[in-house]
């Protein structure tokens, strides 16, 4: 008898792995009956997972941290046993502040961008507005994170507003926002439009920044652990087929059908394939690992990550700092769920659960209990590395 | 009591607006523009907002209500959490709602209920006429097939309707799943 499941997403790329788990029959395979619940808000997609809709849900890292720490709704535990990718995201400004930040052509150097920046902010005039999808999201952490490290003080010199992400290109042509920070395809459907130029990759910011994860409430998790562990093979096996250059074509159409991301393929086809078109008219620039779903376990849920998300928290959501609030965070990232679902299989498992981020500057085997583990660069742009055995420390660090 | 209907369907709005019309001491308004949502939020005030939950404004909206509340002015917040079959109420329906703080649970209550009622009443119709249009279509299909038959095989209509009713019967399918068949097969044997 298969395991019934409901999932539910928001229409974006990196929604790809539960669609693909369900269209490819690896959720089948797993035993799990699959059922995707296509929703147009965070707010939605959380909600129906928190009222027994949806079993599981594709949402924004953050967003896992701040309902189990009761932000923006009664405090309920949320449980991430998978990601779904890191980065992905792009903030696109409108070409003509876009033209004043970077070299023609190229993606944005973060540094020298963010320095350009702050001196148009300090020449004056009204303040620029910046849209984001959502308050707990990784697309506002990375940006405030970019401004704040090049002398901008967010909600002070800039204005940062919510955009829904269909809504993104609209905005950016209306001079509703002077930039947006969202995921795919929306950056590229705004450049499509004339209506913005593509300036930094997200990943220019943090490098392997965690971005999307499947979540659960905790007490489901628990009822449940074997659907949860079947669901991360399915997810796994979703993952290593989405990376693979020769299934691109196949997944970019299914991920554009009407019941997905009802979008374009050759755009989707695009990002999965880490090229972007920054500008109208411009050429395609291949910026490798721009969405990064697999490699290096990708998938695994590292403590440090939900630690650095809950500094990002305590940084801009007015939370005070407090060690038990930072405990509660990092318990909602699954480590022990992701390793008991893939042991004896062929996946890498790291030997730690927890690491230092962005401390690599060049490809560095790491220890693992299973498998080979060789994982790249994970700098952030300013060269600050996370400690998560000091929070605030490392908080005490950061402008 | 101001209450705000935020949905882009303007006939669901429409009956949302009806069922709350009948209650005492309430200003209903409605807003169906994406387009200055909040500011229109702003000018009503409203102490209960009802939007549906497929509404790709709930998160510009609860972003609005977070940094209000951070401005001291309180303005609206999520469903009063001790109020849990309420909520799970209003989810199955497809509304959420957002109640200005310190309004007190009796007055909510009835309104949300309502809202809820209308809202399933709401579904119940869209689902009746999207039935009643797949029979009509289901009807047109067969009759179409039933000519294609006629003209390109000379039956009689009653023989016509015989022969696709056999072939559904031992095809194990609907008859209407079979004249869709015979007119797709017909235009791509170059049938008009």
């Amino acid at each position: 008898m298969p395991s019934e499941l409901s999932i539910g997403f928001l229409p974006l790329v990196d929604a790809a792995l539960p669609i693909l788990a369900l269209e490819h029959g690896f959720a089948e395979e797993e035993g799990l009956s699959l059922r995707l619940v296509r929703d147009m808000s965070w707010a939605t997609v959380l909600d129906r997972l928190l009222y027994g809709h949806t079993q599981a849900a594709h949402m924004v890292a953050p967003l896992a941290i701040a309902t189990t720490l009761g932000r923006g709704r009664p405090a309920q535990p949320l449980a991430v046993p998978f990601v779904l990718g890191l980065n992905g995201n792009a903030i696109t400004f409108r070409v003509g502040l876009a033209e004043r930040l970077t070299e023609p052509g190229q993606l944005g150097d973060p540094t020298i961008a963010g320095q350009r920046l702050a001196a148009i902010v300090r020449e004056g005039g009204p303040k620029l507005r910046f849209g984001v999808v959502h308050r707990y999201s990784s697309h506002n952490y990375m940006l405030r994170y970019w401004l704040a490290a090049s002398g901008i003080r967010p909600d002070e010199d800039v204005e940062i507003t919510t955009v829904a992400p269909p809504f993104c290109a609209d905005a950016l042509e209306a001079g509703e926002v002077d930039a947006i920070c969202v995921g795919e395809p929306w950056n590229s459907v705004a450049v499509e439009r004339g209506a913005g130029q593509i300036v930094l990759a997200t990943a220019q910011v943090w490098r392997r920044g965690v971005e999307k994860v499947l979540t659960m409430r905790q007490s489901l998790i628990e009822e449940r652990r074997d659907t949860a562990e079947a669901l991360v093979r399915a997810l796994i096996r979703a993952g290593r087929h989405f990376v693979d250059p020769a299934n691109w074509e196949q997944n970019a159409a299914i991920l554009a059908r009407p019941a997905y991301i009802d979008g374009s393929p050759e755009l989707i086809r695009r990002a999965i394939s880490d090229r972007l078109l920054l500008r109208q008219g411009g050429e395609l620039v291949h910026f490798p690992d721009f969405m990064f779903q697999y490699r290096e376990a990708a998938n695994f849920p590292w403590v440090s990550q939900a630690e650095w998300l809950y500094t990002q928290m305590v940084r801009w959501d007015g939370l005070t700092y407090s060690p038990e609030d930072a405990a509660r965070a990092a318990r909602v990232f699954r480590p022990d769920v992701y390793r008991s679902a893939l042991l004896g299989t062929g996946e890498p498992l790291p030997g730690a659960s927890s690491k230092v981020e962005g401390s690599l500057v060049q490809r560095t085997a790491v220890t693992a209990q299973q498998g080979a583990m060789v994982l790249e660069s994970n700098r952030f742009f300013d060269g600050i590395a996370f400690d998560p055995a000091d929070l605030s420390g490392y908080l005490a660090r950061l402008p | 009591m101001r209450i705000a209907i935020i949905d882009e369907s303007a006939s669901r709005a429409a009956v949302i607006h009806e069922g709350l019309a009948e209650l005492e001491d309430c200003e209903i308004f409605v807003v169906t523009e994406r387009r200055g949502l909040v500011a229109r939020i702003g000018e009503i005030g409203p102490d209960i907002v009802l939007m549906d939950l497929g509404n790709p404004s709930r998160d510009v909206l609860e972003e609005y209500f977070a940094v209000s509340r951070a401005l001291a002015r309180p303005i609206a917040m999520f469903v009063d959490e001790s109020d849990d079959e309420s909520a799970a109420a209003s989810i199955d329906a497809g509304v959420s709602s957002y109640v200005v703080d310190g309004l007190a649970a009796h007055r909510i209550r009835p309104i949300l209920d309502l809202a809820v009622r209308r809202f399933n009443a709401f579904a119940r119709l869209q689902s009746d006429l999207a039935e009643a249009k797949g029979k009509l279509a289901e009807r047109e299909a067969v009759d179409r097939a039933k000519r294609i038959l006629m003209d390109s095989r000379g039956f009689t209509e009653p023989q016509a309707y015989s022969e696709l009713r056999k072939t559904a019967m031992n095809q194990g399918k609907r008859i209407a799943d079979i004249a869709e068949a015979v007119i797709t097969a017909h235009a791509l044997m170059g049938g008009r």
